[in-house]
């Protein structure tokens, strides 16, 4: 698709242009679904319903309804607030958090950007939202903001961590940083898949990935930054309306981020599990949305089970749990490498 | 190196956060996250109640008594009416004894499911919070088809009760008990025993039993510490003594004893304590008239009375003086939520703004209680 997007556009700006605005088609359909499903999921998780009206069918037209009611907000500016950070916060969490769908291979045809160091970009960029957290909690002038921002920035960062060293170890074993290499690698039926290899250290790798990856998108057990109970709503207390979605459209399109990577690290991403049955271009997007989407669901799931870690317990679990295994695991997948090929 | 230099800072929590459970205001004193001091503010949901009982005769004063803790009406009422009861010298009779007892029993299984349910959402698990309320919704729907409210019910008063329990009343109750058992277990396994929520709450907020009785705490904030202290067993009052039943302490299994888990973990056994008794009483309610023959205004020698009984939160006590007139002289109530409130400053000195929140939380104040 991208090709056939240069192909008659050219790589000119306008080309450009549209090629990069086509994950945005993926991702606000999506945020809407996912918003909706969460309502749903939690509802039916907790013995209720959930909405039932807006839009007559299990109330699908809620999260539309949501957007609508967001947009017609009155556009707050605290006083006391740093205005230039403040508007510009919103916008930098959301460029960190879309700017990773570029290097997203959607299925064998279409990747925005076919980057030979693609998962070094990822983990690049998303980075950005750190700044983007910060400079919303410090532009606030609210304590709470503040306390919320900080205690992001030291996640994000701390997580970081095991999270890349999880990907290394996938790194090792495809001697690639290009995702579509690493879904290259994946492809025949699905004991192929990356987690299936190197048994059982690549289902470990993966298990670490997922935990950092939930803290990285602000997931429960992870949620402290915005931890309604304790911080009010953390770093975004004092944004409303539309700049209050943007952090929340930020927050869903990271969740799809992570599982993305998720399932193209270790579930073969864009290829199917039979073999050649039902892949190629356009079975890619499906194969890579589903199993994106079942980890968007595991995340929901996890959410409305699980309480919330203390802010020192989740420090921990990232420098004395997950990280010491990570270098373990990846030692061990390094020496596997050299003694077995 | 240089010292870094850094500062304290003062935080307020509340009066409307998400979780100091109403209008509660905390100055939080805190050197980054660690909490140096805290320093409850109290006041905003004060409503005259001791003001208001002087210019009402006595009958009138229990719909008062619903309003201070809103969660534990039944509670409320049943120690009011036992002061005035004592203070006119009368008995009633032993139906109204055994439904006040059922009433007040279900009152307390409903107000620890939502000190329960709560609690999880402070810690952050939302589903347990909503499995607690279609729980209480059962105990609310038998209080609404004997009186007709479910949250202030003005159902004891002075010499009786407003309604005799409706047909069908027993049996729903019973089925009640039968569904809520296999609960409390759904209820352990998916927050009391989650690894998480013990990693929150163990070792956390430790109130030592000396401590805690020096400061007159009472009820599960006591009991949490250890100390084996309920007024329905030590003091017995109505049918209480009539019962089987045992007073369920904190035991530290999980940490500390006298940590958060243990305050939280009280109120979990304590609702299959109350449905051991509503088992005993349910089946043996005597037959009878629930209003005793009193006049309509009463008007109680000269004299003064102090009663008080355990409530979900604990010890409340009413001190009621008469001058023969229709209106009490003085109704002054000893509010359990007031009394447990005081230790949070001890207990919540150096740990993590996060912990503040569990601390609150076990301690389980209802702020109408506190204000009055």
């Amino acid at each position: 698709m991208h090709n056939f997007i240069t192909y008659y556009l050219g790589t000119g700006i306008f080309g450009s242009l549209l090629s990069s605005l086509l994950p945005l088609l993926w991702i606000l359909p999506y945020v809407l679904l996912c918003v909706w499903l969460e309502l749903k999921v939690s509802a039916h998780m907790q013995d209720r319903l959930g909405p039932m009206r807006t839009g007559r069918w299990h109330g699908w037209a809620q999260p539309i309804a949501d957007m609508l009611k967001l947009l017609q907000k009155e556009d707050v500016i605290p006083t006391a607030a740093d205005k230039f950070l403040f508007v510009l916060a919103p916008i930098l969490v959301f460029v960190g958090g879309y700017a990773a769908y570029a290097a997203i291979p959607f299925s064998p045809a279409f990747i925005g950007a076919n980057l030979n160091v693609g998962i070094f970009y990822i983990i690049a960029v998303s980075a950005i939202v750190v700044i983007g957290i910060l400079m919303a909690g410090w532009a606030s002038n609210n304590k709470w903001s503040l306390l919320g921002a900080m205690r992001t920035a030291a996640q994000l960062v701390s997580y970081e961590i095991p999270a890349s060293l999880a990907i290394l170890a996938v790194v090792m074993v495809v001697g690639s940083l290009s995702l579509q290499d690493i879904c290259d690698a994946q492809s025949g039926w699905l004991w192929n898949w990356m987690i299936f290899s190197k048994f059982p250290f690549m289902f470990i790798t993966f298990f670490i990935y997922f935990v950092a990856s939930l803290a990285e998108a602000n997931r429960t057990p992870f949620d402290i930054p915005e931890a309604e109970s304790e911080l009010v709503a953390g770093y975004h207390t004092e944004y409303s309306g539309m700049r209050f979605a943007i952090f929340y459209l930020t927050e869903y399109s990271n969740m799809f981020v992570v599982s993305a990577i998720a399932s193209i690290l270790f579930f073969g991403g864009w290829n199917s599990p039979f073999g050649t049955f039902m892949s190629g271009p356009i079975w890619g997007v499906f194969w890579l949305l589903s199993k994106g989407m079942f980890f968007v669901f595991v995340q929901m799931w996890l959410r409305w089970t699980l309480p919330r870690f203390r802010v020192d317990q989740l420090m921990y679990l990232s420098w004395k749990v997950l990280t010491p295994f990570a270098l373990v695991n990846i030692f061990a997948v390094g020496l596997w490498m050299v003694l077995r090929g | 190196m240089a010292e870094l230099r850094t500062e304290q800072m003062v935080l307020n929590m509340g009066p409307q956060h998400p979780s100091t459970h109403g209008v509660l205001r905390i100055e939080l004193v805190v050197d980054g996250e660690v909490v140096v001091d805290a320093i409850p503010h109290i006041g905003y949901l004060h409503r005259c109640f001791e003001k208001h009982a002087e210019a009402m005769n006595y009958q009138q004063v229990v719909p008062y008594c619903d309003r201070m803790d809103y969660l534990s009406s039944m509670n409320n009422d049943l120690g009011y009416v036992l002061a005035v009861e004592k203070l006119l010298n009368i008995q009633v009779p032993e139906r109204v004894e055994y439904i006040r007892v059922i009433m007040a029993e279900l009152q307390r299984i409903a107000s620890h499911l939502v000190a329960i349910g709560t609690y999880g959402l402070d810690i952050g698990a939302f589903t347990p919070f909503l499995y607690c309320f279609r729980d209480r919704e059962m105990v609310l729907d038998l209080f609404e088809m004997t009186c007709g409210a479910r949250l202030l019910y003005n159902y004891m008063w002075p010499g009786g009760l407003s309604h005799d329990i409706p047909p069908g009343f027993v049996e729903k109750t019973k089925a009640f008990i039968k569904h809520f058992r296999p609960t409390i277990k759904e209820v352990n396994d998916l927050l009391s025993y989650n690894e998480i929520f013990v990693k929150r709450t163990a070792n956390v907020g430790v109130l030592p039993a000396d401590v805690a009785i020096n400061y007159g705490a009472s009820g599960p904030t006591l009991r949490g510490s250890g100390v084996k202290w309920d007024l329905r067993k030590d003091d017995p009052y109505s049918v209480y003594h009539k019962f089987d039943w045992d007073v369920v302490v904190g035991t530290g299994e999980m940490g500390t004893l006298g940590d958060c888990w243990d305050r939280y973990m009280v109120k979990v056994w304590e609702m299959e304590q109350s449905l051991r008794i509503i088992e005993q009483a349910i089946d043996n309610i005597p037959e009878g008239n629930v209003q005793a023959a009193i006049p309509k205004r009463v008007r109680p020698p000269v004299g003064e009375v102090y009663v008080r009984s355990e409530t979900p939160r604990g010890e409340l006590g009413y001190y009621i003086i008469s001058d023969g007139s229709q209106n009490p002289y003085r109704v002054k109530a000893r509010a359990p939520s007031f009394v447990n409130l005081s230790l949070l400053p001890e207990i919540s000195r150096g740990y993590l703004i996060a912990d503040m929140i569990a601390i609150i939380g076990s301690v389980d104040i209802v702020l109408g209680d506190v204000d009055r």
